[in-house]
């Protein structure tokens, strides 16, 4: 039995108080008021009644949806390659290559919604190289429309992609590539039967967290048209600001269902990695 | 001739595709007029002068190093005793504290925004101080990782009981033996802390609104203004991270190399 040590009372109180006072008290707040009526009324239902039967905050999930997944998708598709070609690097470049992979990372938010408007805006790189080679694309492309958007996310993930990647391919071992090559399995037969299913569980995990990093991610389209893209994150900040309504209650309700979906899809990633780790043994 | 493969092909493009925003931004920020031909008519360093020069920028850049600075320092200050005297002394807790670290990952910013305002707008406090306080919590993933690794790596509970052994008071040992030698690693983790505060947005954005403006604020301002200026910016930002980062890589270093030295 361990004796009364007061060294843990007096670091842990301030470190618990911080926990409490900015992380659960504010959430627990956020849950309560989302069944709150505006203005601090009694308990409803509504918002979220509200939130079910309004095709623009549906849209809005929607949309955080799609463009969550198809840049986690993309992200995770090259960034498999990507890592691989990595890991066959010497080992010294392989860790230069890593920190400046970790380095792009920074250029998240603001600075990299900017980069884009640099590259592909009204009179970006790309969009004045197009125009003398008498390409159009101004109707069918431009970086504010959704396809741009995804652009931008998909740049955020590959950095993530390839850094949580990149350590998977420790667990495959050169003798089990020399052993199926002697057995005489070619390169792609290896990959398909034993090095993808052993990396298996490791990508589904990355990619439920790169859908969960797009999800909440609010910055980067914010910072190319304010509130226009229908994205939930924006339309929570819209709504608890107060561009021009303030309603908290309701962006509560909306938070609260951002907060089920992340959790859901962790959920799902656990599940998922779970049942394929049980077919594998 | 050797086929190029997949795996290259791929990496080749990723690089590409992470370098080539970056590239185009420090052309932009250097160019005199780039409006209707590929590359830059000139180059030209008066974008960056007229940036430097502007009171409301650095205004802005030294409200984003204060903010980042304090705030990770009482961070440390916080976060590092309790993680060390969980480790040490009640390792039972260590399970709470890893589901919270894993809650705070998985909130995002806008979430925690929405509980933040309801909680303390309002109240009379500043809402920078709330802000600060969201960033405390929002930087434990990273503290609580790195403290924990540096404290495995020396392990720290039989130092201590040696320490207590031969008449060490708890915070003397502490304060001798443990901070001297997590110094490195808490310092990387504190680098990382102050980078990632640095680059915040979301929360200082709907929190406390143009009345604190910080770089990032700043930066977004600009952009409808000035596209060279808004560059320089960037371009300033993305050095001060390498800066950051550089210095990441040459402390790792230098603990890892200790670590081998025994």
């Amino acid at each position: 039995m361990k004796r009364f040590v007061s060294m843990l009372w007096i670091t842990t109180i301030p470190f618990f108080a911080m926990i409490a006072l900015f992380l659960l008290v504010p959430l627990l707040s956020m849950i309560g008021g989302s069944f709150q009526a505006e203005g601090g009324g009694g308990f409803t239902i509504s918002h979220y009644r509200e939130i079910f039967s309004n095709p623009y905050y549906l849209q809005a999930f929607e949309n955080s949806v799609l463009i969550s997944f198809l840049s986690a998708l993309i992200g995770i598709v090259v960034a498999v390659f990507a890592a691989y070609a990595i890991t066959r690097f010497p080992q010294s470049l392989q860790q230069r290559v890593l920190v400046i992979t970790n380095l792009t990372s920074n250029f998240a938010g603001i600075p990299l919604a900017f980069a884009f408007i640099v590259l592909l805006g009204n009179s970006g790189l790309f969009v004045l190289l197009a125009k003398q080679l008498g390409i159009d694309f101004g109707q069918s492309f431009t970086l504010y429309s959704w396809s741009g958007l995804t652009l931008v996310y998909i740049y955020f993930q590959l950095p993530l992609a390839v850094m949580l990647l990149y350590p998977l391919y420790n667990a495959i071992q050169k003798q089990w590539m020399e052993a199926a090559e002697l057995l005489g399995a070619s390169p792609w037969k290896f990959w398909l039967r034993i090095g993808f299913p052993v990396l298996l569980p490791g990508i589904v995990g990355t990619f439920s967290i790169l859908f969960a990093n797009a999800m909440g991610a609010y910055a980067s389209a914010y910072a190319l048209t304010g509130s226009n893209y229908n994205l939930v994150p924006i339309r929570i900040g819209a709504l608890v600001s107060g561009d021009i309504f303030a309603r908290p209650e309701l962006g509560s309700a909306l938070a609260v269902l951002l907060g089920l979906t992340l959790a859901g899809a962790l959920l799902v990633n656990e599940w998922l990695t779970r049942k394929i780790r049980r077919d594998l043994s | 001739m050797k086929r190029i493969s997949l795996p290259s092909l791929s990496f080749a493009l990723v690089m590409l595709y992470l370098f080539l925003p970056v590239a185009a931004t420090i052309l932009y920020s250097l160019a005199t007029e780039w409006n209707s031909t590929i590359l830059p008519e000139g180059i030209t360093g008066k974008w960056f002068a007229e940036l430097y020069a502007d009171p409301r920028f650095l205004q802005a850049f030294g409200r984003s190093f204060l903010l980042s600075f304090l705030t990770t320092v009482v961070a440390v200050v916080i976060i590092v005793p309790a993680v060390f005297s969980i480790i040490v002394y009640a390792p039972r807790m260590e399970r709470l504290v890893q589901l919270l670290v894993m809650l705070t990952y998985a909130v995002p910013g806008v979430i925690m925004a929405v509980g933040l305002i309801r909680t303390y707008s309002g109240n009379g406090i500043p809402m920078v101080i709330i802000t600060a306080g969201a960033y405390l919590v929002g930087l434990l993933p990273y503290l609580y990782q790195g403290t924990r690794n540096s404290l495995l790596a020396m392990q720290a509970r039989s130092l201590m009981e040696a320490a207590e052994l031969l008449g060490a008071s708890h915070w003397q040992a502490f304060v001798r033996i443990i901070v001297p030698n997590i110094m490195s690693g808490i310092f990387v983790s504190s680098l990382l802390s102050f980078s990632i505060l640095f680059g915040e947005f979301v929360l200082i954005n709907i929190l406390v609104g143009g009345r604190y403006e910080t770089l990032q604020m700043y930066l977004y301002a600009k952009l409808a203004s000035s596209g060279h200026v808004a560059s320089a910016i960037t371009v300033t930002y993305f050095v001060l991270m390498a800066i950051i980062t550089g210095l990441v890589v040459k402390f790792t270093r230098r603990s890892f190399a200790r670590k081998e030295v025994p």
